[in-house]
């Protein structure tokens, strides 16, 4: 039986792994493990700590994105990916950069201006105006969100033409393009503290959001005509939710780029060891992205130390087995 | 009003899919604490005018329920009153029987409140009425059509509205458990429920007490079960193939091939 696991025995696994991974981070360097750190120690405070706590952060605004957009769309296909939100929150990083790159080279060499948080608040800016921008273009094209089958093939619609855009960019502004390589493999080693508290606002709040909106997604789950019948404010609950999911896409995108697989994986890991409410299944789905970026980005470091695999093509790889792996599992139910 | 009181009116219903009209102007009235069911051929328009009823759907026209106008309620008031059950191709496999239930109880609740000791007893009440409270710790994915329905039956029960409109609602249940949905249509009845269902076996729609007959999107008849008159435009809304006869005191209908056109 996959269900009715025990809860406790269940989240405490999830704490203690989570602990094990910060560990491990803290103490994988740029030579591979590093047995003998310290705390105390620059390396460790200035740059393994906040690109540590960073992945964990980003990997929860991703799982808690997934798991928004499947109880919201009624698709447990629907991630920040599938419905084009990440690659126009790539759009709009990308954009950005190459304003600044551009501009930078003509207007004011060396960029001495940007300070690390206006930098940074912009960038998730420019990711946020995407993300939304990306979404709505998605429900335009889907006319709704009522057709799941419109909706998703919208999204990749969507997704596809915005990458293009992106990599339309790179070939105009050349000059941005290492920037926007680590963005677009997905990599946390870009992350300081800024974007962690960045990253903190807007998860805390987000979270808070969804989950005194999680009563009106279960009610979703016997379909919308049930929901409307038992007078919930569907509209409100989808225009909410969908700025919500867009910020914590956008917000993940600015800091650590393009990670695919980590917001569609995480609900489905949470759900597949019991049969949950939205409240319990969305914060246990921002914990579980945390733990899977989190132990991810380790493995990318260490793995091919002292060169560094970008943490995105290892999520790809890993989700996208996982997924398989799933589908397989269960040929006879239909969805995954 | 001599005396009767209306559990649901309607006024000049008109429902249009794409320019396309479904409903044309439809008028009708339910009593209050009776049971009509509602017949007709495919395509005639049922679901949608209950979902037209439950305010569903983008309609033309006036809905009042128990004598307030529909329109004017605030959707939880308006989901207190009328609950709807719809067909039961929609809904999440993954949700516990037990929470989806639980799910009826919503318009009883302020959003920021748990389910309190009231609404767990009610949904304990209500799937011991369907028979499926030993079944809520399973996920839906996991029951048969006919465990699912009675599952979805309790979920409409819980709301405990005044009104109930419910769409198929002996989809893929047995005989005994179709006679159990009697039986409990029959002790809503008695507390002054009124229950409006859209019906596929006819010879149970006629246990109803009022009958309402669609065709093409209007009303073609509404009248009493017993009423020879119903009977006849029963017979006429589907080409006269079947005959309505009285078995042990109850109206049946038949299959009648009679009035089959041989082919020529």
């Amino acid at each position: 039986m996959t269900h009715n696991t025990q809860p406790w025995r269940w989240c405490s696994t999830m704490l203690l792994l989570t602990l094990a991974c910060v560990w491990l981070g803290l103490m994988t360097g740029s030579e591979g493990l590093d047995t003998d750190w310290r705390w105390i120690d620059p390396i460790v405070q200035d740059i393994r700590w906040p690109r540590t706590l960073g992945a964990w952060l980003a990997g929860a605004l991703l799982g808690l994105a997934g798991a928004l957009a499947q109880g919201l769309f009624r698709n447990p296909l629907a991630d920040p990916y599938l419905l084009g939100s990440a690659s126009g929150a790539g759009l709009g990083v990308a954009a950005a950069l190459a304003v600044v790159s551009w501009g930078g080279s003509v207007l004011s060499p060396g960029l001495a201006w940007a300070q690390p948080w206006v930098w940074r608040l912009g960038l998730t800016g420019c990711a946020f105006v995407g993300a939304w921008g990306a979404v709505l273009l998605t429900l335009l094209l889907a006319r709704g969100a009522h057709h799941s089958l419109r909706l998703l093939l919208s999204g990749v619609v969507v997704g596809v033409v915005l990458g293009a855009v992106t990599s339309l960019l790179m070939v105009a502004v050349p000059q941005a393009w290492p920037v926007m390589q680590s963005f677009l493999l997905g990599s946390t080693a870009m992350i300081g503290m800024p974007s962690v508290v960045l990253m903190a606002w807007v998860l805390v709040p987000s979270l808070c959001v969804s989950l005194a909106m999680a009563r009106w997604l279960d009610g979703l789950r016997l379909g919308e005509d049930t929901a409307r019948s038992l007078g919930l404010p569907i509209g409100l609950l989808r225009w909410v939710l969908i700025g919500v999911l867009a910020l914590c896409t956008a917000t993940s995108v600015a800091q650590a780029g393009l990670i695919a697989f980590v917001g569609l994986v995480a609900p489905h890991l949470v759900r597949s060891r019991a049969a949950l409410q939205h409240g319990p299944l969305l914060l246990l789905s921002a914990a579980m992205g945390g733990l899977l970026l989190c132990a991810a980005d380790v493995l990318a470091r260490a793995c091919m130390a002292p060169r560094e695999l970008p943490v995105g093509i290892l999520t790809a790889v890993l989700g996208g087995g996982y997924l398989l792996w799933r589908l397989h599992q269960r040929p006879s139910r239909g969805a995954p | 009003m001599s005396g009767t009181h209306w559990g649901l009116q309607a006024r000049a219903l008109h429902v249009a899919f794409d320019g396309y009209p479904v409903l044309h102007g439809v008028d009708v009235t339910f009593v209050q604490g009776s049971w009509t069911s509602v017949v007709g051929p495919n395509g005639a328009g049922k679901t949608t005018l209950l979902k037209a009823l439950a305010g569903l759907l983008p309609a033309a026209g006036e809905v009042d329920i128990l004598g307030r106008a529909r329109k004017g309620m605030a959707a939880q008031a308006r989901a207190q009153q009328l609950a709807w059950l719809g067909q039961s191709t929609d809904g999440d496999d993954e949700v516990c029987a037990g929470d989806a239930v639980m799910l009826g109880r919503l318009p009883h609740q302020r959003w920021w409140h748990g389910p309190s000791a009231q609404d767990h007893a009610v949904v304990q009440t209500v799937m011991g009425q369907t028979q499926c409270w030993d079944l809520r710790h399973r996920p839906l994915g996991r029951l048969s059509g006919g465990q699912r329905q009675r599952v979805l039956l309790a979920r409409a029960l819980a709301v405990q509205a005044p009104v109930l409109l419910m769409d198929e609602p002996l989809a893929h249940l047995d005989m005994p458990h179709q006679v159990d949905w009697l039986a409990t249509v029959r002790g809503l009845v008695a507390q002054g429920v009124t229950v409006v269902s859209v019906m596929h076996e006819l010879s149970l729609a006629l246990r109803a007490d009022h009958m309402l007959v669609m065709d093409d999107g209007r009303v073609a008849h509404q009248g009493r079960c017993g009423d020879p008159q119903t009977h006849a435009a029963l017979r006429q809304v589907f080409d006269n193939r079947l005959s309505v006869q009285q078995l042990d005191g109850h109206w049946v209908s038949m299959p009648d091939e009679r009035a089959v056109s041989s082919p020529s």
